[in-house]
């Protein structure tokens, strides 16, 4: 057995017609924090519950530590954790409660369960409203608990559905300083997320796109595999800039980025040019500069690459 | 601000969770007064260094507490663990649950109150109205006869024939007994006196048994009359009934035991189909199924606590009509219980067919009138199966609640044991060995 702590080998997964995942295949380290993005539809949703053996998926497999999710998930299930988008909480059951009937039910000693609860409860802040019932605490709070209760059993690998979704920003910082700690520990983590700038702190990136991989590796190493010039323009209407600039020959894509635009053109065309042609269709830039690329940017050439459009922008 | 191993050395700090961790936060300052501290509350999120620094792990690798000494027993009391976990969590919601606990504790008594009071198919008090035309004597003392029994109270005595059609159409009496004139002389006379009776056949059975009660009434007085007055017409057969285990005749006798199983298979239905959809709608289901708890352990987590319920009903049920509404027990406790038992295994199998059929918590409700409905009707709680056209008393067999209420019936009234009840024992176990092998055939699937 290698230094994998997940094999996934030729996943997908069909709806009827609709192919939900396709053919999926990576590996994921032991103690590495494994980002899956891409928009909404994607398919990372359904790649996690195949990955979590709730959903049998239409062919392939995924081996965790060497066993089938698919085909032993009573094996596998002990030694995984999974926090779908909407963990529920018992909302009639306290805190503490919730904690303990997780702790019951994947069987942690009870020698253990005060070192384990303080430990949770020293980075979620937790602690002080253990007698509280869930349904009262706020939406971050409710998030740190459920990740909480999926951490109580140590599992090996953790699955995390989009676990900063409608999270506020001191949550989240919190949430990403648990998940932190944990891959320092061993701990495996796969995470999908839509937002681009939580994907550049995982140690490698999937980006999905209906159903299927358009690149993976490290964050650093798909910018820097973004081959051409990348620019941003600063322009009172970056609609209109976008339009007058998108499907021109040379540009290989064209995106919003809040009031600029970032234009994407192949290596040796001229960088002033797009400039010059704002200017002649009425929209002249105020500033034109080049920068280095993020995810998003990748994204978006990639999707563009792969012979779709992508709409609007990775943030959907 | 450094805080690291010391405090917790190796994690294992005697004294528990308690009251420390309270203590290390007010230390380490919290994060909604410190977020200027920390500089950067605009970065919040994305800074890969942790600012709390977190004590260390209870030295266990991760993933290991499943998987010491699999051994068959080890398994089996990891099984009951994981069972006695779930049930615990279910007997917490239920009891921290006011509409459950009004649910289970007022149902009963409602119940009872109900079928013991209101549903009641005995006659008396019938309204009736009197035209006579006669105003004699005897056509008082008919009257008087009448309204003995205390089944008919006479509301209008009247000498217009049309009083008593009106009094009929508008239901201010059910009876009408029109005594022609004559009626005395005719009697004196030994001619034989016709006296008419009209009967507001709207509630049918009411009707037939008022109708019964008069003709006898009149009768018995014909007669009377008639040795009053020397002339000795002795009937030919003198027919003396006498109803055995329930010589009132009361309803209330015959329904207040059934109250015990129509009152269980809506605790089973009702209870075990929603607390499977409500953590389906919850999004807790998945977490389950995630968790090594398997789809018996769930089945079992998700039943036991109903059935407690059920038992819980029937004690409340039967206190009630033993103490309350004086009703006879004759039979034994003990087998009341054992066939209530197996009867319960076919309603929980009901109610986790149910949920296999509903995605909300509506779609569940809207499922457990579905099925109730035929339930109750064909299972002789309120209409007696032997006046069913032919087709439906066959199909009553099916029905596990006829044979639980034959059951209950017996055990309540006549005293019966497993000589008398073994074929509807024997039915019920089939049933239930049936129901529930199905819906938890249909249960695993619809949870993958």
């Amino acid at each position: 057995m290698s230094d994998a702590a997940l094999v996934v080998s030729g996943l997908s997964r069909h709806f009827g017609d609709v192919v939900a995942v396709r053919d999926l295949s990576f590996e994921v380290r032991r103690g590495e924090l494994f980002g899956i993005v891409g928009p909404d539809g994607a398919g990372k949703t359904t790649t996690l519950r195949m990955l979590a053996g709730v959903l049998p998926p239409t062919s392939g497999d995924a081996l965790l530590g060497g066993v089938s999710v698919a085909r032993a998930p009573e094996r596998a299930k002990p030694r995984l954790a999974y926090m779908p988008q909407r963990f529920g909480l018992y909302d009639d059951l306290t805190v503490r409660e919730n904690l303990d009937f997780y702790a019951d039910l994947y069987r942690v000693p009870r020698a253990d369960r005060p070192a384990r609860l303080e430990r949770l409860y020293h980075f979620s802040n937790l602690g002080e409203f253990e007698g509280r019932l869930a349904g009262q605490l706020s939406g971050g709070m409710k998030q740190k608990l459920s990740l909480s209760c999926c951490l109580i059993h140590h599992p090996e690998v953790l699955l995390l559905d989009e676990p900063t979704f409608g999270v506020d920003p001191i949550s989240r910082r919190d949430l990403w300083l648990i998940l932190h700690q944990m891959v320092a520990e061993g701990v495996t983590i796969v995470l999908s997320t839509s937002y681009m700038d939580e994907a550049e702190r995982c140690d490698r990136v999937a980006m999905l796109h209906e159903g299927s991989v358009l690149a993976l590796d490290t964050p650093a190493r798909l910018q820097a595999g973004l081959d051409g010039t990348l620019l941003s323009i600063r322009v009172d209407r970056p609609r209109a800039a976008r339009a007058a600039l998108q499907g021109e020959a040379g540009v290989r894509s064209a995106a919003l980025f809040g009031d600029s635009v970032h234009v994407l053109l192949d290596a040796g065309v001229d960088p002033e040019w797009p400039a010059r042609t704002l200017v002649a269709a009425g929209v002249p830039p105020t500033s034109v500069e080049p920068v280095d690329a993020s995810l998003e940017d990748v994204f978006i050439d990639l999707v563009a690459r792969s012979g779709a459009v992508p709409a609007g922008g990775a943030h959907a | 601000m450094t805080f690291t191993g010391e405090i917790y050395p190796g994690g294992d700090r005697p004294g528990g969770a308690g009251a420390q961790p309270h203590e290390a936060d007010g230390e380490m300052g919290r994060w909604g007064d410190t977020v200027d501290d920390r500089g950067r509350p605009e970065d919040a999120g994305f800074t890969s260094s942790p600012h709390r620094p977190i004590p260390p792990s209870d030295g266990r690798g991760p993933g290991s507490d499943e998987r010491r000494g699999e051994t068959r027993r080890s398994r089996l009391s990891a099984s009951l663990r994981r069972i006695r976990a779930l049930l615990r969590k279910e007997l917490r919601q239920i009891w921290r649950d006011p509409r459950t606990k009004r649910l289970v504790l007022a149902a009963p008594v409602v119940q009872l109150l109900l079928f013991g009071y209101a549903v009641t198919t005995d006659v008396h008090d019938v309204t009736t109205i009197v035209v006579d035309h006669d105003r004699s004597q005897a056509s008082r003392s008919l009257q008087d006869a009448l309204q003995a029994g205390g089944y008919f109270r006479i509301v209008q005595t009247t000498e217009d024939s049309r009083a008593l059609a009106r009094a009929l159409d508008h239901g201010d009496a059910t009876i009408g007994l029109d005594i022609p004139r004559g009626f005395e002389a005719d009697l004196a006379a030994g001619r034989g006196a016709r006296v008419q009776v009209l009967v507001d056949g709207t509630n049918s059975n009411t009707g037939t048994v008022a109708q019964g009660y008069v003709a006898r009434i009149v009768q018995q007085y014909g007669l009377d009359y008639a040795r009053a007055h020397g002339a000795a017409l002795a009937p030919a057969v003198d027919l003396r009934t006498r109803a055995w285990y329930n010589p009132g005749l009361l309803s209330r006798v015959y329904n207040v035991p059934a109250v015990v199983g129509a009152l269980i298979t809506l605790m089973c239905l009702l209870l075990t189909s929603l607390a499977v959809v409500r953590e389906r709608e919850l999004g807790t289901l998945e977490q389950l199924m995630v968790s090594p708890l398997t789809a018996t352990e769930l089945i079992l987590g998700k039943t036991v606590p109903v059935m407690l319920i059920g038992y819980i009903d029937l004690t409340l049920v039967t206190t009630m009509a033993l103490l309350w509404f004086g009703v006879p027990f004759q039979g034994s406790v003990l087998l009341l219980f054992a066939a209530a038992f197996v009867y319960i295994l076919s309603a929980l199998g009901l109610g986790l067919f149910i949920s296999t059929i509903s995605r909300t918590q509506q779609e569940a409700f809207m499922g457990m009138f579905l099925v109730m409905m035929p339930i109750i009707i064909l299972s002789g709680f309120m209409y007696p199966v032997r006046s069913m056209p032919l087709f439906f008393q066959r199909l009553t067999l099916l029905n596990p609640l006829r044979h639980f209420l034959e059951v209950v019936r017996a055990i309540f009234l006549k005293g019966a044991g497993v000589a008398e009840l073994w074929p509807q024992l024997l039915a019920m176990s089939l049933s239930a060995i049936v129901l529930l092998s199905l819906s938890i055939w249909r249960f695993r699937n619809s949870i993958r």
